[in-house]
């Protein structure tokens, strides 16, 4: 049986997701606590008096120690049911499905044109490795790693937005009539988030297949009468496309960060903005399940390069 | 005389070094190669005979380019070809078998696919008919399981077994010439042998014309037809394989053969009765223990050892066979599982860190490969003086002159202490480290393959090295190695190891004659001899496949490759035979091994 060691390996890197998401799920409740003020303040705001204070703590069960809490909301989570927000009353669940839709919708749109658009660029950039376009390409690479993705959505803001107007400074999906409303309305932020995550990307492909061009295999592919387009797509990418996998994994899982920033500068009503309001208000039941939904999204991606990578290796896969 | 098929005219390549100026590699090269004829290019390392054979390709590594002169093969000019041209050319006109085929098989690709590449990509065959003429070149090649091989991954076949499947892919265009760069440096000498076999049926069944790239002159004698002799890019002597061989003319000719000649055994200085070093029962191995303290892969087994002072014991074995993991256990770097290590009759503790100061300093080590052993970043001088104020406690200046002695004392001059290492040769590098591990003043000196990654005439040099030290000093060193006739040289007594066992013990003299464990056989006739014919002629041709020599729970691990074993060696482990100068782990008689 070559499946049943591959199943246990895959097994256990999942196993290990679960027991991060644990501890994540922990230190955002602890962090939480240590946070100064709680959710009765919020709401009370000026008009909070100690006996108004201890009234509203003790309804919304806020009097309860922290254990007690958390293991609430924990059940409440894994039975699907993660409680109600504490400002709005509305069932957590609730609030964030509407915007999840548009979070991933803008996280989807930037992974589909950075993605193949970076691997393209790596790979030329590794076999034009030392001309004019590598280094353009490297140059470019740094210089957009080093700026910070909400100077780059703003840039853009001010440029097509105020100086050129030619898209709309502000993206919601409210305005979305046709496939040309959403090039419109989505073109800023993809464009900023892309620039971001791609750099990173077109990095690692590039180092990864040069790695790959340099081995005693491509050379003997060349020796073989391989064409340099065979040599690079058959000889060299399989064996590159490990670390790629995990590269992509790593870009994509800072694009979660960077949603956030560009979320609020173009105002777009995804669940990024939704958990800075929560932040703002310690509305925890709200803050912790979007926490969660962002770590899963995180293990999701960098466990599937794991097992991209172990599929991708034939060491690992027959034994 | 008919045209060659291959020819190089004034052939000169050039690197761009760091600094963007030209770096000749090779200078002026002329040779051809007639029809048929398997040429040798041979020279040490730097003689740019890998370039060369690389530019019958039309091909020059990364860095090189051919700067002039012309490249023919087949009536076609290589030299002046395009890069389609050259495509076309490359695996279907000229193949290439490359040293380590290890590394030159896709890791992610089946081997099926890797050796019918050639033919789908220049169009000779159809899949259909090219996995079947791959099929019959592994029956060829005496590859094990023809059928099946090629549906493997590199990974899970063994080193000899991928450098004749490597051989499988070059021939599958039926090629006119076939380019072997160092095809066997890499292997085991019982394996170098078979691979050598096939090759050179193969070639011979096929009619193929080959330029065979090796630093051996014993492997070429078995292969080549003739001989070009390279030094610095360029011919010094080409001729016939016999006139090469016995009657040298150019100086530097002379001196290769001489160093590939048996060298005669250092007279050994008396040596002290007493042990320096006892090794009693050590079991050693990886990946944790059984409920019983043994180790879950076992790498030594049951390992008896001693070593007196001032002697030189050889541990010689296929590459797996435990030799380097026994010098780490005796360093401490390796702890072993069970078993007591005596150091001048008292227990020394089986890790380096609960080891004290006098007891680290009495055992040293030298490390197989020179270039990493050695920081990059600090100076050979910085590098001695080390040991010096660890050991000795010796303040800066009694430092210094110490290392100009021990300098002094490995042959190099005193100038070299403020150089970096990246700065020296291979041979210079391993001097270093000897004078590194002798600024301890160390009772036993572990060497761990010191010589196997020089050039044969470097090798040989510091070789001598060690033997004088050894008179001068009264060391004691267990030399591992892979190489037998080193082991010949150098050693008062020979431990032979399969598998993690030991399967004999004998005096270096006793090595010559009499009787012996039939692996013992089997690694002494795999050694090419310096002349033709051995090959067709020499015992260990017909001796049952290497690969996969594992330790067996039960009975004897040399059983599937025995050609005297009987049934109680599947059962019992093999009784200690003992005669005079010899300890023999074997079933069978004392007569029967001896051949009488």
């Amino acid at each position: 049986m070559t499946l049943s060691p591959l199943v246990s390996l895959i097994g256990r890197r999942v196993g290990a997701s679960l027991v991060t998401l644990l501890f994540v799920s922990l230190a955002v409740f602890g962090i939480a606590q240590l946070m100064e003020g709680d959710v009765a303040e919020a709401i009370l705001g000026q008009s909070a008096t100690p006996e108004a204070l201890a009234g509203l703590r003790a309804a919304m069960h806020l009097d309860q120690p922290a254990w007690e809490r958390y293991l609430e909301w924990a059940t409440g989570v894994l039975t699907g049911d993660p409680g109600r927000s504490l400002i709005t009353g509305l069932p957590v669940w609730e609030m964030i499905a509407a915007r999840l839709g548009n979070s991933l919708t803008l996280a989807g749109l930037t992974a589909l044109v950075s993605v193949p658009l970076a691997l393209l660029l790596g790979i030329v950039a590794a076999v034009k490795r030392g001309t004019a376009f590598d280094r353009t390409i490297s140059i470019a690479t740094i210089g957009i790693v080093s700026v910070p993705e909400f100077l780059i959505a703003t840039l853009a803001v001010m440029l097509f937005a105020v100086t050129l107007r030619w898209l709309p400074a502000l993206s919601s999906t409210r305005d979305v009539h046709s496939t040309w409303d959403l090039v419109r309305v989505f073109a800023m932020p993809v464009f900023s988030l892309a620039c971001f995550v791609m750099a990173q990307m077109v990095r690692m492909t590039r180092a990864a297949v040069i790695d790959a061009l340099d081995t005693s295999y491509a050379e003997a592919a060349r020796l073989k009468g391989c064409s340099p387009a065979r040599v690079v797509l058959r000889h060299a990418l399989p064996n590159a496309i490990g670390p790629i996998a995990n590269a992509i994994a790593l870009s994509l899982s800072t694009l979660l960060g960077g949603v956030i920033v560009v979320e609020i500068i173009f105002n777009y009503p995804g669940v990024a903005r939704l958990m800075v309001d929560a932040v703002a208000t310690r509305d925890l039941p709200l803050v912790q399940t979007v926490a969660v939904i962002f770590c899963i999204a995180y293990l999701l991606l960098v466990t599937t390069a794991d097992v991209v990578a172990i599929l991708a290796n034939p060491r690992l896969r027959h034994r | 005389m008919t045209a060659p098929l291959a020819r190089i005219d004034h052939l000169r390549i050039t690197a761009t070094g760091e600094d963007g100026c030209e770096i000749v590699i090779v200078p002026d090269a002329t040779l051809s190669v007639a029809p048929g004829e398997v040429l040798a290019l041979i020279g040490e390392s730097g003689s740019g005979k890998t370039t060369i054979a690389l530019s019958l390709l039309g091909y020059a590594r990364p860095g090189c380019q051919i700067a002039g002169g012309t490249i023919e093969v087949a009536g076609q000019r290589l030299d002046t070809a395009s890069a389609e041209e050259l495509r076309s050319i490359r695996g279907r006109t000229v193949a290439y078998v490359a040293q380590s085929a290890a590394a030159a098989f896709n890791p992610s690709l089946t081997i099926m696919a890797q050796v019918i590449e050639p033919a789908l990509i220049h169009g000779t065959l159809d899949r259909a008919a090219a996995e079947t003429k791959a099929k019959d070149l592994f029956r060829r090649l005496a590859l094990p399981d023809p059928e099946g091989v090629g549906d493997r991954y590199p990974h899970q076949v063994s080193g000899g077994q991928l450098q004749r499947l490597m051989a499988a892919m070059a021939l599958i265009t039926d090629p006119k010439l076939v380019i072997f760069d160092e095809p066997t440096t890499a292997l085991d000498v019982t394996t170098q042998i078979e691979v050598l076999k096939a090759f050179k049926d193969a070639v011979r069944d096929l009619g193929t014309t080959a330029v065979y790239v090796t630093h051996d002159l014993s492997v070429v004698a078995q292969i080549a037809d003739r001989i070009a002799v390279l030094k610095g890019g360029e011919v010094q002597e080409l001729g016939t394989t016999e006139q090469i061989l016995f009657a040298p003319t150019h100086d530097y000719s002379r001196a290769l053969v001489a160093a590939a000649a048996p060298r005669t055994p250092a007279v050994a200085p008396a040596v002290e009765e007493k042990p320096l070093l006892d090794l009693w029962g050590v079991v050693a191995g990886y990946g944790g223990t059984n409920h019983d303290g043994s180790p879950r892969v076992k790498i030594l087994d049951g390992i008896d050892v001693s070593i007196r002072r001032g002697q030189v014991l050889g541990v010689i074995g296929e590459s797996g066979c435990g030799k380097s993991t026994l010098a780490r256990v005796v360093a401490g770097l390796h702890a072993p599982t069970a078993g007591r290590i005596l150091l001048d009759g008292t227990p020394l503790p089986p890790v380096v860190r609960r080891r004290s100061r006098d007891e680290l300093r009495r055992v040293q080590m030298v490390f197989q490969s020179a270039d990493t052993a050695l920081n990059p970043a600090v100076s050979v001088g910085a590098a001695i003086a080390r040991p010096l104020a660890f050991y000795h406690g010796m303040d800066r200046a009694s430092a210094r002159a110490e290392v100009a002695r021990l300098l002094d004392l490995v042959r190099l001059p005193a100038a070299l202490a403020d150089r970096l290492p990246g700065e020296l040769s291979g041979g210079q590098k391993q001097r270093v480290n000897l004078a590194r591990a002798l600024a301890a003043r160390p009772d036993l000196l572990l060497c761990d393959e010191v010589t196997s990654a020089l050039d044969p005439v470097v090798a040989e040099a510091v070789l001598d090295l060690l033997i004088e030290l050894r008179r001068e000093l009264g060391l004691a060193y267990m030399f591992i190695t892979h190489d037998l006739e080193i082991v010949r040289a150098i050693s008062d007594d020979v431990l032979v190891l399969y598998a993690g066992r030991v399967a004999e013990r004998v005096t270096r003299d006793g090595l010559r004659h009499g009787a012996h464990h039939p692996y013992t056989r089997l690694l002494t006739a795999s050694v090419p001899e310096l002349r033709p014919g051995w090959l067709e002629e020499t015992p260990a041709r017909d001796a049952a496949a290497a690969g996969g020599a594992r330790m067996r729970d039960m009975g004897c691990s040399f059983l599937p490759r025995c050609p005297k074993a009987v049934d109680a060696c599947a059962a019992e482990m093999p009784p200690m035979l003992i005669e005079d100068d010899r300890r023999i782990f074997c079933h069978r008689s004392v007569d029967t091994l001896a051949g009488r």
